[in-house]
This record gives C-alpha cells, structure tokens and sequence, in this order.
C-alpha cells in the first residue's frame, strides 16, 4: 500500500476485514507482527504512539473517542499536546472554529454531552489541533445522519485542498468514500486485494456487488 | 409532595427496623435477678425514630431528582454555594485572612491535645492531596497508598536508628524513597485498570506491611522502631509541648508547599495528560501522550506526598510499628480524596479536616461514633457523589486569542 503526498486515500472493506487495524498499526498502537511502515521514507513501525504523532501523523479513532469529561477546549488542547508554538496553535484554533462554527458556541461544555454529529467534528479537529501531515480518519461517517455526513466530507475534502494535508479514510460507506477519494484499496481478511483509482473502483462491477450494493 | 406511598414505604421500613432491632432493644435479660424486662418503650422510640428518618431520607432523595430535571430548582443549594464562593475573591480573601489568623494563633489558644488533631487532619490533608493525583487526576484506583506512607515512615526511623541522620535530612531523603516505591508499583501494572489495579495496589500495600512485619533483622519486626529523634530547629530540640507546636507549624508550611505545587502541577503539561489518560487511554495515546511515562509519573508524584508523610508521622510519634500502616490507613485517605471531591484541592483539604476531626470531636458520643461516622459517608456518596467540592473545569476563553493573550486562564 501507498500514499502519495497530498492525496486523499480510501480503504474500504467489510466489517473485520482489518481496516482499524491497519490504521491503530500505522499509528503504533498495535505492533505489526510483520512487514514495514515507512513515513517519509524513515520506519515507523518499531516507534511509540508519541513518536509517530510528532513525526506528523494524527489518527481520528473509530468510534470518535472524544475526552467526555474534559470540555471542548481542553479536548482541543489535548490535540496539541506536543505543540509548544503557543502563536501557532492560536491560529489552527481559529481556522477550526471557521471550519465546524458550532464548535465555539459549545466550547465550555464537556465532550460526553456533545451529540454525535458535534463529537465527531470535535475529533477531527483535536487530530488537526496536532497539525498533522497525515491524517487517519476512520470511519468518520458512523452513525451521523446523511446531511452531517455530507457536511462532514465536505470538510475533509477542504482540509486536504486547503492545508496539502494527506488524507487516509477509512469508511464502511463505501460510495461516500470513493466519490471523494482520488485513489482507493479494498481490503479483504486483512490483506489488499485491489487497488485503483477512485473512479475505476466505482465502476468496478466487483465492487459493485460487494460493497455499493448495486 | 410527599404522597402516600412514601409514607406507606417508610411506616414499612419502621415495623422492619422495629423487627431487626427488638431481639436487642426490647428484651433485657438481667442476669443478677434472672429475670427478663420488656423494654417496649424502646421499641416505639426505634419504630418513631426510624419512621421519620425515612420519611427525611425520601423527601431529599425526592428533591434531589427535581434538582436533576430542573437545574434551576436548587440555586438555593448548599453545596453551589461552596463552589461559588470559591470562585468569588471578594467572598474568600477575608476569609482567608481570617482562617490566616486562626491557624496562627490556635496552637497557643487552644490544648497540645487539639493542637495535635489538627496536625493530624493537616497530615491526612497532604496524604489526600498525593492521592488525589493518582485517582483523583489519572484515574488509577490505588488501594495500597499506606504502603508509601510505611517506607517513608521507616525510612526515617531507620536512618535515624542507624546513622543519626536528623529529619530534615530525611525528609527529601523520605519523599525519594516513596517516589521510587512509586514507580515500583507502577511498572508491573501499566497494564491494569480499575478493579484488576486496586486488587493488585492493594496486595502491594499488604505486602509492604508483611515485610514489616516479618523481616525482624531490618524492621525489628511487630515490636516496631522506638526512640525516633524529633525534629529539630536549627539544632535545637523543643520539650514535647514546644515540639507539639512546632510540628503544627511545620504540618501548615508542609500542606502549603503541597497545595502549591499540587495546584501547579495540576495545571500543568503533565496535569492535562493524567487527566487525558483517566479519560480514555487510546485516545491519549494518539494525542501523542507517552502512557508510560504518564502512568509513573502519576504514581512516583503522589507517592512522594506519602514518602514525606511518613517521616513527619515517624518524626511525630517518635515510634513506628507496622500496626499503624494497615488498609484502614489506605481507605480513609482515598474516603477523603472521593468525600471531598476527586480532583479537588479545596475538596480534599475540606474531606481531610472533616474525616479526621469528626470522628475525634464525635467521642462525645462514643459508641455511636462509628456509626454516625458511617451514615455521613452513605448520605454524602448519595446526595453529593461528586463530592463536597468538585473539581471545577478551566474556562479557556477564545476572545483572549484573537487579542493575542493566553489561551489559558
Ligand atoms: N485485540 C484483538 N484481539 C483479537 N482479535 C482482534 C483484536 N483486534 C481486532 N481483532 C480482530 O481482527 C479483525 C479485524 O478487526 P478490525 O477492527 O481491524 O476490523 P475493521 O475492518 O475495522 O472492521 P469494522 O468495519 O467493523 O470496523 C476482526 O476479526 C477482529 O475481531
Ligand atoms: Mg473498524
């Protein structure tokens, strides 16, 4: 598998095809028992979670894994955590808040009493608060409704148009997925068995059946 | 508001009490005479007390769940009120100037017996305060604190024992050792949570007591360590009424420094990652917190406070014995840290003084202390689970950001 630099990637599969897995290994949080992960050309798959965060990779956990006791700021401060440039972060805040306008009208609440759709706007902008060269979303459609997870896209897309962030997406909502991804893999019992462009992959009758239900 | 079913529930809950307590209420055998007295009028005083008691507990609990749908109901609570005045400086600068002034001056109005209770609830105070860092702020249920307590304390008797060394020697010497058993009991359990950690702290704690008590060659065993120097001022050694005051004094800088830099380290870099790791440990994790270093931290900086405990109590009684380091010790400190509000400073000061000076002040009622003692703890956990102060969240406000101050604050 690959990625190029400023592309949108997507790593579709069913449920237990291994897809979570691939992305808690490429952030280190489950040793892969073999093979190599290279970031910029360097190993990363023998470094800690801390490393591989400050090397410029930054993971949206399935399941948004929000802080629900601390408030919407501290959850944002927390994305930060290994910034020290004070100026900088200021900025990224003020970016975000243009990005999800209804994160500052919530920002002294805690993140457990955020609805769905707002805590996963929340866990994409802690990732980004890391100012991440890559950024691992995964499943960032689960359990929103469709205009949120329209809206949510939407979004994604503007970040990688806007700040050249590369981004890999990992969805269940396959056609979602392909339609704003350049190039896509389709995983199957945890290893690859296709890869093409977006577009093919859409086009594919495989893929069709197995996966857009058409 | 009280309709018929609660007090059809709490005429129910009288008869039952009634029921429970008349093989020891109401029947007296009185051996000299041989004879057995009825003693009913002791039954109705149950029936009636229980009745109303019930009746008081059904009204709050009721009150409690309208404060839960309507937030705007209980303004008027006492407890807000706390918090409100905490976060008022017109309200607690004066009594803070005032509380200034009586912590001064109480060791010479007051008895070398009262004086001697307060240092105690001002050394639970920091013992609460180290704790407070390990499950108040990271969230790890640690039953086995007394056991940082323990080697604090022994670290000083031996020293002082063996090499004369004096107190404030030990004393940094104290809080090392702590930190460093600290981090001892953190390696092997950086994979455990709740439930699995507090058996295993609470073996932990249990082991260090038995190794007390058993190795005779280096702790000299259950008949403990006597003679421990007490501290000295400058060289200069107080009679026991003079040493008493001194140790006030030194317990009140002592629980300053501790509420200093337990405040700072709270809102620090290392403050915002135990409280991630409480939260959820993979997301902390791919914020790019290091768990392990953040979970060792966490248990060396809170040992430390009971490292440094433990020579003052050595230093204090002027004999140790392992008696005094058993699991009670670990559970009223964490019943102060989860009384007065995990997280909490002023929570954990206010839980400190009231678990150690109620039970004191409660003599008068002697045997009924304990169970008096007892009921504070369920109606509190009931009606205030949060603890009599909570912790209060950090506002960050934007609008300083876009003029270019702090974020913080
Ligand atoms: N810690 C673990 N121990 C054992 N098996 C695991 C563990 N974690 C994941 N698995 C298994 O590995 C497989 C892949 O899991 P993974 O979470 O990566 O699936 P996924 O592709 O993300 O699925 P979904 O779309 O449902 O999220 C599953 O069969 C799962 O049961
Ligand atoms: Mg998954």
């Amino acid at each position: 598998m690959e990625i190029s630099e400023g592309e949108i990637i997507t790593l579709i599969g069913a449920n237990g095809a291994g897809k979570t897995t691939t992305l808690m290994s490429i952030s280190g949080l489950v040793p892969p028992k073999s093979g190599e992960i290279l970031f910029l050309g360097k190993p990363i798959h023998k470094m800690s979670p801390d490393k591989i965060v400050s090397l410029g990779i930054s993971q949206v956990p399935e399941g948004r894994r929000i802080f629900p006791h601390l408030t919407v700021m501290e959850n944002l401060h927390m994305g930060a955590f290994l910034r020290r440039d004070t100026d900088r972060i200021k900025k990224d805040l003020e970016y975000i808040f243009e990005l999800f306008p209804i994160l500052p009208s919530r920002r002294h609440q805690t993140g457990g009493t955020l609805s769905g759709g707002e805590q996963q706007m929340l866990a994409i902008s802690r990732a980004l608060m890391a100012r991440p060269r890559l950024l691992l979303l995964d499943e960032p459609s689960l359990g929103l409704a469709p205009k949120i997870i329209k809206q949510i896209f939407e979004i994604i897309r503007k970040i990688n148009a806007e700040h050249k962030t590369t981004i890999f997406l990992v969805e269940q909502n396959a056609n979602l997925a392909l339609q704003a991804a350049d190039r896509g893999y389709v995983m199957e019992n945890g290893s690859i068995v296709l890869s093409d462009t977006a577009q093919n992959l859409l086009s594919n009758n495989d893929v069709k059946k197995a996966y857009l239900g058409l | 508001m009280l309709n018929f079913s609660k007090i059809k529930k709490s005429l129910l809950t009288a008869i039952w009490f009634m029921f429970l307590t008349f093989p020891i209420m109401v029947i007296h055998i009185n051996p000299v005479e041989k004879a057995v007295e009825w003693r009913w009028h002791n039954m109705f005083l149950v029936g009636a007390g229980s009745f109303l008691l019930s009746l008081l507990w059904h009204y709050l609990i009721k009150k409690k769940e309208r404060c839960f749908k309507d937030a705007g109901a209980c303004e008027s609570d006492t407890a807000p009120f706390l918090q409100r005045f905490m976060n008022e400086p017109r309200l607690y600068k004066p009594a803070l100037s005032a509380l200034t002034v009586i912590s001064l001056s109480f060791p010479f109005l007051f008895s070398s017996y009262q004086v001697n209770i307060m240092t105690t609830a001002l050394m639970y105070a920091v013992l609460g305060l180290g704790l407070n860092i390990v499950v108040g702020l990271a969230g790890l249920l640690d039953l086995g604190y007394v056991a940082f307590y323990a080697v604090g304390a022994y670290s000083y008797a031996l020293l002082n024992h063996h090499f004369g060394l004096g107190f404030w020697t030990v004393l940094p010497v104290g809080a090392l050792l702590g930190a460093l058993f600290g981090i001892l009991l953190g390696f092997p359990v950086l994979r455990l949570r709740g439930d699995y950690l507090a058996i295993v702290t609470l073996g932990f704690g249990e082991i260090i007591r038995l190794i007390l008590e058993n190795w005779n060659e280096f702790s000299f065993g259950p008949s403990g360590i006597a003679n421990i120097a007490r501290p000295s001022f400058f060289g200069m050694q107080f009679p026991l009424k003079g040493a008493t005051i001194y140790i006030y004094f030194l317990m009140i800088a002592l629980a300053l420094f501790t509420v200093f830099v337990v405040s700072r380290l709270q809102n620090s870099r290392i403050g915002r990652a135990w409280e991630a790791l409480r939260e959820d440990e993979i997301a902390c994790q791919a914020m790019g917190i290091d768990k392990t270093r953040t979970k060792l931290s966490a248990f060396a900086l809170g040992a430390t406070w009971a490292g440094m405990m433990g020579v003052v109590f050595a230093a204090r009684t002027t004999f140790i014995n392992p008696a005094s380091f058993t699991f009670i010790e670990s559970a009223i400190i964490l019943s102060i840290v989860v009384l007065g509000g995990m997280g909490s400073i002023p929570g954990v000061i206010a839980g400190a003084f009231i678990l150690i000076l109620l039970p004191e002040h409660l003599r008068v009622f002697s045997e009924y202390r304990m169970l008096i003692f007892g009921a504070v703890l369920i109606i509190m956990m009931v009606f205030r689970p949060q603890g009599m102060i909570s912790m209060t969240r950090r506002i960050y406000r934007f609008e300083n950001v876009k003029e270019g101050r702090g974020i913080d604050k």
